[in-house]
């Protein structure tokens, strides 16, 4: 089986682009050049350079001593966390806008939840002098307050989705709508793995330097390419796309998922879309959500902002569908729990999300000589008022 | 006959009304349709309200909202329609997101679509190519039409293609926009409408998006078959309920 896209944008049965006609023109235009743009040597020289002098890349590969004897395996984390604006979320920015450029466009749009993507999408927009409009939901935009700043202080202009729950399934659709109003000058760089072919495949290629970076420093530590397991959180999907994206096709090699189990994942507050999900359409793809009985998009629940979305990208749908990867989940208390004992054991602050992925060793035990490398995707600064009230500190 | 080709064939300009099924109360269905067809409109588009609807402006996704807390959903939708062609005879579409249809079965909607005298649907997120290869056969076993938007950004390419697949109308989005849009129609729209008509398409085309009024209504029709108000419908009934749905019909008619 291959677990690459398909001529038709497809992962299996998920994927696909189901878009009003409004946005065809744009999706079209973006699926016939995106592979070819991203095939040009100056584009590729561009991009690599950005990421090596700007987002600091390549992200350290570390061998987690501490965390290792605790768990009586071999733990390396892959130190996302340690990129320019805290987060692997930059590696797909610094990418769509040197897409948006080849295309012509000159406003940008995005976006975001708890932030992260907004502001790496500022970011990028500061960087290349481009207008950039983020949308955030209301709520989120009142309980993320520093990272409304920051995307001011970058010059983005931030738009509250004041639609449905007003948290980021609905800025995404505001997103979209400011895409179907805008059709000429506009690019859309959506912040995750989801959306309407070609984005999910678009961001998991840029997302991709993750695990290409993991092989060569593997190799380098260990001797050898492929790790026993990769471990990365979900909840669209990019951090564990780019990842997992050079194992897909080596079986040897162990593909794990935590999703956020929020209060439990039966609780009615969780969003653990693979389990809870059902096939259905969300934001223009084909792939697992969180719905009523009548095709209703339900709200999802997490402690972390980055994972509560109520879907999932259409390439984990056929991981898990497959069976080619295997999916956990973990609680908000298993989460924090895990975040709290990396900053004591090995000095590293985690973003709540990454500190799901942390969650595993409550779920799997592992084996003494087994290489478990494990996507740190973010740093846990955005998160210190959680970290703060959760723990009383 | 299908009733929405009946209607297409008539000597005159066609209003077709948008409402949102649920909206502003529950059971308020059967009786906007039958007082629509009371106040002159030729055709009626049904919206079944979707969480998130892509394509809409705040008008309707307000009263989608809205339609969702007082209970809406696609089977109750089908029982409040149960017995609706006792009493009317006017073409009935249902304008949905496709996530809800494919929820209940896509041959399942339809069949029930036929059973209640449903004539055609209207499905901005079920791509023509996914419909062409996968849907058609389904759509056409229980006589619906299906309607596909173009938009002043589709190429001529497309609008052949989209012609050829269509089998009613074509709806003819008036701008780069949402519905309930107040762009109005200046020049681009000229140059589209007059680029569309002179395709002479199979399809007659009815415009959509944008349309509010008399004035708008005598523009966008110039060219086209017919016009489409949603959102100032919408509007209208939140206002002024629903017993009184000719004083907003009839001065768009005059």
């Amino acid at each position: 089986m291959s677990y690459n896209i398909n001529e038709k944008g497809y992962y299996g049965e998920f994927g696909g682009a189901y878009i009003p006609e409004m946005l065809y023109p744009n999706v079209e235009e973006l699926r016939q050049n995106y592979l070819k743009i991203m095939a040009e040597p100056s584009f590729q020289e561009e991009f690599d350079a950005l990421l090596k002098d700007y987002v600091g890349r390549p992200s350290p590969l570390y061998f987690a001593k501490r965390l290792s004897e605790k768990y009586n395996t071999r733990i390396y984390l892959k130190r996302e966390d340690l990129n320019h604006t805290g987060a692997h979320k930059i590696n797909n920015t610094i990418g769509q806008i040197l897409m948006a450029k080849r295309l012509g466009k000159n406003r940008i749009i995005a976006e975001t939840g708890a932030g992260q993507h907004g502001v790496a999408t500022a970011t990028v927009c500061a960087l290349m002098g481009i207008k950039c409009v983020v949308y955030m939901g209301e709520i989120d935009i009142a309980r993320q307050a520093p990272n409304v700043a920051r995307m001011k202080m970058l010059g983005a202009e931030v738009k509250p989705a004041l639609s449905g729950s007003k948290t980021l399934k609905d800025a995404t659709n505001e997103a979209i709508r400011d895409w179907i109003n805008n059709p000429v000058d506009t690019h859309y760089i959506i912040g995750s793995a989801i959306g309407p072919h070609p984005y999910p495949d678009m961001v998991t290629k840029f997302q991709s330097v993750i695990s290409e970076e993991i092989k060569w420093q593997l190799k380098e530590k260990e001797g050898k390419e492929d790790p026993d397991y990769v471990v990365a959180c979900i909840g669209g999907g990019s951090n564990a796309a780019g990842t997992y994206y050079h194992f897909l096709n080596n079986e040897a090699v162990g593909i794990i998922a935590v999703e956020a189990a929020g209060k439990g994942i039966h609780s009615g507050k969780s969003a653990a879309t693979s389990v809870l999900g059902k096939e259905g359409i969300i934001h223009g793809c084909k792939t697992l959500l969180m719905q009523t009985i009548d095709g209703q998009i339900t709200e999802p629940y997490s402690i972390s902002a980055g994972l509560d979305y109520p879907g999932v990208g259409p390439l984990h749908s056929h991981l898990y569908k497959s069976g080619r990867g295997e999916f956990y989940s973990a609680t908000d208390d298993e989460a924090m729990t895990a975040g709290l004992e990396l900053a004591q054991l090995e000095g590293i602050i985690p973003a709540i999300e990454t500190s799901h992925a942390l969650a595993i060793f409550e779920h799997k035990s592992f084996k003494p000589d087994d290489v478990v490398v494990i996507s740190l995707s973010g740093r846990g600064d955005k998160d210190l008022q959680n970290y703060i009230d959760y723990f009383s500190l | 006959m299908n009733r929405i080709n009946q209607k297409l064939k008539a000597d005159k300009k066609l209003l077709s009304i948008y409402f949102t099924a649920g909206y502003p109360n529950i059971d308020d269905t059967a009786t906007i349709i039958r007082n629509l067809e009371k106040s002159g409109v030729d055709m009626i588009e049904i919206g079944l309200p979707f969480s998130d609807p892509l394509a809409d402006g705040p008008t309707i996704q307000a009263s989608s909202t809205q339609a969702l807390k007082n209970g809406m959903t696609s089977d109750l939708l089908f029982k409040q329609l149960k017995d609706i062609r006792k009493s009317v005879s006017i073409p009935l579409i249902i304008m949905g997101y496709f996530n809800p249809m494919l929820q209940y079965g896509v041959e399942a909607f339809c069949k029930k679509c036929e059973e209640v005298g449903i004539d055609g649907l209207i499905i901005p997120d079920l791509p023509v190519d996914v419909y062409n290869e996968v849907y058609k056969s389904t759509f056409e076993k229980y006589g619906l039409v299906n309607v596909f938007l173009i938009t002043p950004q589709t190429s001529d390419e497309r609008i052949r293609f989209i012609d050829s697949v269509s089998n009613g109308f074509i709806y003819m989005v008036s701008s780069a926009s949402t519905t309930g849009s107040k762009a109005g129609f200046g020049n681009v729209q000229t140059d589209y409408f007059d680029r569309i008509s002179k395709m002479n398409l199979a399809n007659p085309q009815i415009v959509g998006f944008g349309i509010s009024n008399n004035e708008t209504f005598t523009k966008a029709t110039k060219q086209a078959k017919g016009a489409i108000i949603g959102s100032a419908f919408i509007n209208f009934v939140s206002e002024n309920g629903i017993d009184n749905i000719n004083e907003f019909v009839e001065p768009i008619l005059n």
